[in-house]
C-alpha cells in the first residue's frame, strides 16, 4: 500500500495511462510444494506483520485451518492427499493471492485507484477506494479476494507491498524455515526453479515443474510442483485465465455499449432535426370538430 | 375536461409511470458508473463509490415492483396483431412522419408494443441477474460462474433497457401532444384520432 504512485503502472477503472518514466526489476515469489512441511509459520508471520487477528474458528477434521482464505486471513495451508501414482502423498500448498500479470480483479473492478499493479508486478488493493461490489471475486481467476463482512472491503495477499518497497522480503519469506519459500527477481527465481525442479526430476519426479501460468500473463507468485503435469492434484486451475464472460462484461463489452447508447441519442436528435415532429395538423383538428358538430345535430 | 380532450391515463397510472422513470434514471446513472471509468464520476450524485453501490439494489427492487404493476395492468393491450406486423414492415413511413400510410393504430402501435415487451423480458432478467451479484446479501450464496453470468447478462440487459429508454422519450419528444398523457393524463381528440384512430373509435364513439 505505499509503495510510490510513481511505481503504479496499472490502475482499476482507469483509462488514461499511469506514469512509466521509471520501471523497477519484476519481483516474484516462489514456493517450493516439495519442500514445504505445512508448519504454518507463513500463515502466523502473515498476521503478525499484517496486523491482522482472524476470529478463531473450528475444525473440519483436516489440517487446514482456517478452512478458507478470509479478508483476514490472506494466505492458508491447503493440504492434499493423494495418490497419483499408486503411492500416498502429502502435497501441502500455501495458498494465497497468485499477483498475476494480467490479473482478473483490476480488469473487472468498477472502482478507480481501488485495485493497483506496480511496475515490480505487485498487484495490490487500496481499500480506501473499493466500493465492496464484488467484481474482483467476480473477475479472479484463483477465487482469492474476500470481502469484509465489517466493512464490505475487498482484501487479500499485498505480497507485503510495504516491505518489498523498502527492499524487505515478505514475511511469510522472511519466516519459512525449510526455504520452501524463496523471494527475489522473477528472473532469479526461475533460475531458483529450474534448479529445484532439475533436483527433483533425479529423485524420481519425472514431471515436476514450475507453475507460472501463461493464460494469466504469468505470475509473480509462481510454484514448484512435484506433479506440474497435474495441478489439480493441488487444487490449482490447469490453464487459469479470466473468465470470457469477464473479459467480454468488462473488456469489447463497455466501449462498444456506451457508444452504441450515444449513438442512439445523437441519431434521435439528428432524425429529428431531419424529418421534423409528427405534429397534429389543423385539418386533423378541423375533421374531429366537424365530425362532433354532425354529431350534434343528428 | 375540456370537450376536446379525452382521458389515455387516470392519476393512479401516471403516478406509477413516474416512479419507474424516476427510478429509472437513478438507475441508469448508477448502473453506468459502475460500468464504464467514464461515467464513475456519476457516483458523486449518490455520495460516492459505496452508496451508488448501496443504493442501486434497492432502487433496481423499486423499479421492479413499481413495473410488474405497469405490465398487469397493460399487458393485454400490447398483445401484437396482424396489423402490427405491417406496421413494422412499414417502419420506414413511421419514421418519414408518413402516418397516414400506416395501418390503423389501435391503443398501441406497434413499436409501443414491442418496447413493452423487450421491457418486460430487460425487467425478468436485470431482477433475477441483479439479486445473484447483489453483494453483500445474496452474491455470496450463488457459485463463481453464474456470478460471471449474470454480471453479463445484467449488463447487457441494462444497455438494453437504457437503448429502448432512448427510443421512448425520444418518441415522445418527437409526437407531439403525447407528453400530456401521461402528465396530464389527457390527449386531444384530433391526436388520438391521427395516433391511435382504432381506440379513438373505441373511447369516442363514432366520431
Amino acid at each position: 500500500m505505499p509503495l510510490q504512485s510513481l511505481d503504479i503502472t496499472r490502475r482499476s477503472a482507469t483509462t488514461s495511462p499511469s506514469p512509466t518514466v521509471r520501471e523497477q526489476t519484476k519481483v516474484a515469489k516462489l514456493i517450493d510444494i516439495s519442500k514445504c512441511i505445512g508448519c504454518k509459520a507463513c500463515q502466523s508471520a502473515c498476521m503478525e506483520w499484517n496486523d491482522l487477528r482472524d476470529t478463531v474458528g473450528d475444525t473440519s477434521g483436516v489440517y487446514d485451518n482456517p478452512r478458507d482464505l478470509t479478508d483476514e486471513s490472506w494466505t492458508v495451508m491447503r493440504f492434499f492427499e493423494v495418490e497419483p501414482n499408486g503411492k500416498l502423498e502429502w502435497l501441502i500448498r500455501k495458498d494465497g493471492c497468485m499477483h498475476c500479470a494480467d490479473p482478473g480483479c483490476l480488469k473487472a473492478c468498477p472502482a478507480p485507484g481501488a485495485i493497483v499493479q506496480y511496475s515490480n508486478g505487485i498487484v495490490d488493493f487500496h481499500q480506501e477506494n473499493c466500493i465492496g461490489c464484488g467484481y474482483c471475486v467476480t473477475g479472479c481467476p484463483f477465487d482469492i479476494p474476500r470481502i469484509s463482512k465489517q466493512d464490505n472491503k475487498a482484501y487479500k495477499c499485498t505480497l507485503c507491498s510495504d516491505r518489498v518497497s523498502v527492499g524487505l522480503e515478505p514475511a511469510c519469506v522472511k519466516t519459512c524455515p525449510t526455504g520452501a519459500i524463496v523471494f527475489g527477481s522473477k528472473e532469479d527465481m526461475i533460475v531458483h526453479a529450474d534448479e529445484r525442479i532439475a533436483d527433483l526430476k533425479e529423485r524420481g519426479y519425472d514431471n515436476a515443474g514450475r507453475y507460472d501460468p501463461a493464460g494469466v500473463g504469468g505470475t509473480h507468485v509462481m510454484y514448484v510442483l512435484q506433479h506440474a503435469d497435474r495441478p489439480e492434484l493441488y487444487n490449482l486451475p490447469k490453464d487459469p485465465q479470466i473468465s470470457p464472460l469477464v473479459s467480454l462484461w468488462k473488456g469489447v463489452g463497455k466501449p462498444i455499449a456506451l457508444l452504441a447508447l450515444a449513438a442512439a441519442a445523437i441519431g434521435s436528435f439528428f432524425h429529428y432535426v431531419k424529418v421534423g415532429p409528427n405534429e397534429v395538423e389543423d385539418e386533423d383538428e378541423e375533421r374531429v370538430r366537424d365530425a362532433g358538430r354532425a354529431k350534434q345535430s343528428v | 375536461m375540456r370537450s376536446n380532450l379525452i382521458e389515455r391515463y387516470r392519476a393512479e397510472d401516471r403516478i406509477n409511470h413516474w416512479v419507474i422513470a424516476i427510478t429509472f434514471i437513478l438507475l441508469a446513472l448508477s448502473g453506468l458508473a459502475l460500468f464504464h471509468p467514464a461515467m464513475f464520476w456519476l457516483t458523486n450524485l449518490f455520495g460516492g463509490g459505496q452508496w451508488t453501490r448501496i443504493l442501486h439494489p434497492f432502487v433496481g427492487v423499486l423499479m421492479f415492483v413499481a413495473f410488474a404493476w405497469m405490465a398487469l395492468k397493460f399487458w393485454q393491450h400490447n398483445m401484437l396483431v396482424d396489423n402490427d406486423r405491417r406496421w413494422l414492415r412499414q417502419w420506414r413511413d413511421v419514421v418519414s412522419n408518413r402516418e397516414e400510410q400506416l395501418p390503423e393504430v389501435g391503443r398501441y402501435n406497434a413499436g409501443q408494443k414491442l418496447l413493452f415487451w423487450v421491457m418486460v423480458a430487460c425487467m425478468a432478467v436485470l431482477i433475477l441477474s441483479g439479486i445473484v451479484i447483489w453483494q453483500p446479501y445474496f452474491a455470496p450464496a450463488f457459485p463463481i460462474t453464474l456470478i460471471r453470468i449474470a454480471s453479463l447478462l445484467h449488463a447487457l440487459a441494462a444497455f438494453v433497457l437504457i437503448l429502448g429508454i432512448i427510443v421512448h422519450i425520444y418518441a415522445a419528444l418527437w409526437v407531439k401532444g403525447s407528453i400530456g398523457a401521461m402528465t396530464r393524463g389527457t390527449v386531444t381528440r384530433a391526436w388520438a384520432r391521427k395516433h391511435h384512430p382504432a381506440w379513438y373509435r373505441e373511447v369516442a364513439g363514432d366520431r
